[in-house]
């Protein structure tokens, strides 16, 4: 008999391996059960599901007010962000003017909350267009594979290659190469600039989770039950991969909206007079000895939005992996 | 040989005949260390509203066979030949396109694991409905009473509540059940049972099985069952094929099988089952070795390197598959048979030795198939 032992221990925890998706072990450790514990289902999941953390209610806060400011920027009782007052040039904070003024005199707190429109609009609207073709490229070269995987992929790898920011300052360049574009349009070249940008990298993540999707038997499954290759890639496989192209793509919108600040600082961001956080502090990064605040309280406006989305976007793919690994 | 006559029967009219026909089928996979032969000249035929048991263990290329017929296999490394009739139609050159016809409406799985064979973002109810709107164009409300009235067939409690929940909401004997029901819901003809209970506790799996075969009749279904467990098949198929390395091995009706095997791997199979009247502590039997390469299968019997009664002449020449004299439904493939004298020699001597731990006289599990039907 003893010499049995050995084996059953080892088929053990060879079973309890198997049977847990690696997330899932993770959380159990983290939750302090034990492997060979079995991991509490029914009720306590639902309530866990509801909470959220401090942290993360922080980080949405912070998103939905700096949103609201920028949606409402228009109607809000703020003076026009283009109208200077030589006298609060370069002065810090006062009772009129919260944040104090620019370089120039112009009111630096509604400058930040209209430039949260260009910033957020950048960052959106980057992160959309790479979504929108990379994601759709990533989805169906991970799912048909086969020539179509063998002709995009390696030109995403290829894309990939280049410099990001380099890529990115060449395009916006080039795509607004005449002085008297509009902003609005300009803001448009800078979307599609920074979203050519994102294509492979979102494009990447999305083919290598529709790859391990469409492995699973539901595929098959549905496969079998006679449904059509493209309704099987967009009812069965995409709202499964949705979670890690929404994660990575809450990263990326933090990404652009610094990108954006680079670029102005290259003079081919959003174009002043327009503010966006990125020319805020690329025009006045000149002004540091002499007034500080500005580049202070526009970087930690920038930061703490960057911040926000990046937890955010951790805070999604934890959820998920979660629910994956009760499966 | 009887291969070619149950080749040289043509079924021109839909409806009369065996509702499946395959012959000579292989089936073989790219691989980088070469061509892997899943399946090996496997024929078979099956008639309308019976059921087939499939037994082989992990790798026997039962799994492959069903999904072969079924033109479930990856396009890009996956080779198919022989022929295949379903219903008076040569499906062997047919690809997803020709082969979307059929699925779902008139052959379905039912797959192995329902932890992995629904998806996990989407609704039960909608994972039915989905094929009932889409093959009998069925509106919203005629859909979801369809399905509500599928739940219910497969007996899952509450079926209007269950209709709306996901499944991670569910146990494993729920989902499969659930699973079953997405296959049953456009009345297909001919059912794949992909090892429907091997992901589920005992208990769970008589109650699933029971369910299926009730459907079956319900239907006029027929069934393939496939499976690694004898006593699975033992009194719910008409017919099984012992299947080892790709190859049919044995073939028999299931009363036949049980009270007269020829081959050893259906007996090691068989003995591998553990006995109720075993008393406590009895060494499960198992069998040794692992199934042959099949990108280099060996010359010879491919049970040969595991099976107890080799001899020389096994080593050497690929026993063909051969009806038993007087009784061409039972088939098997081997030179030595259980019951030949030079068998019979060897197992005298194991047994004398203490070796042979379990061995289970012809006939002995026979009461197994009886009760069935």
């Amino acid at each position: 008999m003893s010499d049995h032992l050995p084996y059953r221990g080892h088929d053990e925890a060879e079973t309890t391996g198997i049977g847990l998706a690696p997330s899932a072990m993770a959380t159990a450790e983290a939750v302090g059960i034990g492997i060979g514990d079995t991991i509490p289902e029914g009720p306590p999941d639902a309530e866990h599901k509801r909470k959220l953390g401090i942290a993360a209610w922080i980080a949405i806060t912070w998103l939905v007010v700096m949103l609201l400011l920028a949606i409402l920027a228009p109607v809000l009782p703020i003076p026009d962000p283009t109208e200077t007052f030589p006298e609060i040039a370069r002065q810090g904070p006062s009772s009129g003017h919260l944040l104090g003024g620019d370089a120039l005199g112009r009111d630096l707190l509604s400058r930040i909350i209209w430039g949260g429109r260009a910033s957020f609009a950048v960052g959106f609207g980057a992160v959309a267009v790479g979504l929108a073709v990379g994601g759709l490229l990533g989805l169906i070269t991970g799912f048909f594979r086969g020539r179509v995987d063998a002709i995009v992929t390696p030109l995403m790898s290829l894309l990939l290659a280049i410099p990001q920011f380099v890529l990115a300052l060449s395009l916006v360049t080039v795509l607004a190469s005449a002085d008297d574009v509009s902003s609005a349009r300009r803001i448009g070249v800078v979307i599609v600039g920074l979203g050519v940008v994102s294509i492979p990298i979102l494009g990447r993540i999305t083919r290598a989770n529709t790859l391990a999707w469409s492995e699973r038997e539901f595929v098959t499954a549905a496969k079998a039950m006679g449904a059509k290759n493209f309704r099987i890639m967009f009812r069965d496989v995409l709202p499964n991969v949705v979670p890690a192209m929404l994660s990575i793509a809450l990263l990326g919108v933090g990404v652009a909206i610094i990108a954006e600040g680079g670029l102005s600082v290259f003079g081919v961001g959003v174009q002043l007079p327009t503010p966006s956080w990125g020319n805020i502090i690329a025009e006045a990064r000149g002004q540091l000895r002499q007034a500080p605040h500005i580049v202070l309280f526009t970087s930690v406006v920038l930061f703490f939005t960057v911040l926000s989305l990046n937890f955010l976007g951790d805070v999604i793919s934890q959820r998920f992996e979660v629910r994956e690994g009760q499966l | 040989m009887s291969l070619a006559d149950t080749a040289a029967s043509p079924v021109p009219v839909p409806g009369t005949g065996p509702i499946l026909e395959v012959t000579d089928l292989s089936t073989s996979f790219a691989s980088p260390r070469g061509r892997v032969g899943a399946v090996n000249g496997v024929s078979l035929s099956l008639e309308r509203g019976r059921t087939l048991g499939i037994v082989g263990e992990s790798g026997s290329g039962k799994s492959v066979l069903s999904r072969s017929i079924m033109g479930l296999l990856p396009a890009s490394t996956a080779e198919r030949t022989g022929s295949i009739v379903f219903e008076g139609k040569e499906l062997s050159d047919w690809g997803d396109k020709e082969y979307r016809e059929l699925w779902g409406t008139e052959m379905a799985m039912i797959f192995q694991d329902p932890m992995t064979a629904l998806n996990p973002v989407m609704k039960i109810g909608k994972q039915i409905t989905e094929s009932l709107r889409f093959h009998l164009d069925m509106d919203r409300s005629t859909a979801k009473d369809t399905a509500v009235e599928l739940l219910r067939s497969v007996r899952i409690p509450e079926p209007e509540k269950r209709f709306s929940s996901y499944p991670h909401e569910m146990s494993g004997g729920m989902r499969q059940r659930v699973v079953i029901a997405v296959a049953l819901a456009c009345g297909p003809k001919l059912l794949f049972a992909d090892e429907p209970t091997t992901a589920l506790d005992v208990t769970v799996q008589a109650q699933v099985l029971d369910l299926l075969e009730e459907q079956q009749r319900e239907r006029f279904m027929a069934m393939i069952l496939v499976t690694h467990d004898l006593g699975v098949v033992a009194g719910r198929a008409q017919e099984i094929v012992v299947m080892y390395a790709g190859r049919i091995v044995e073939k028999a009706p299931t009363r036949t099988l049980f009270a007269d095997m020829k081959m050893p791997y259906t007996e090691a199979l068989l003995s591998a089952i553990p006995k109720l009247a075993d008393p406590p502590h009895t060494r499960l039997a198992a069998i040794g070795g692992r199934p042959p390469d099949l990108v280099n299968p060996p010359e010879g019997c491919p049970f040969a390197p595991r099976c107890p009664y080799v001899r020389e002449r096994c080593l050497t020449e690929l026993p063909a598959l051969t009806p038993v004299d007087g009784d061409d439904t039972h088939l098997f493939a081997c030179h030595y048979p259980v019951d030949s004298p030079e068998t019979i020699e060897i197992k005298d001597r194991l047994t004398a030795q203490g070796l042979l731990i379990s061995s289970p006289p012809p006939g002995s599990a026979s009461d197994g198939a009886q009760d069935g039907r």
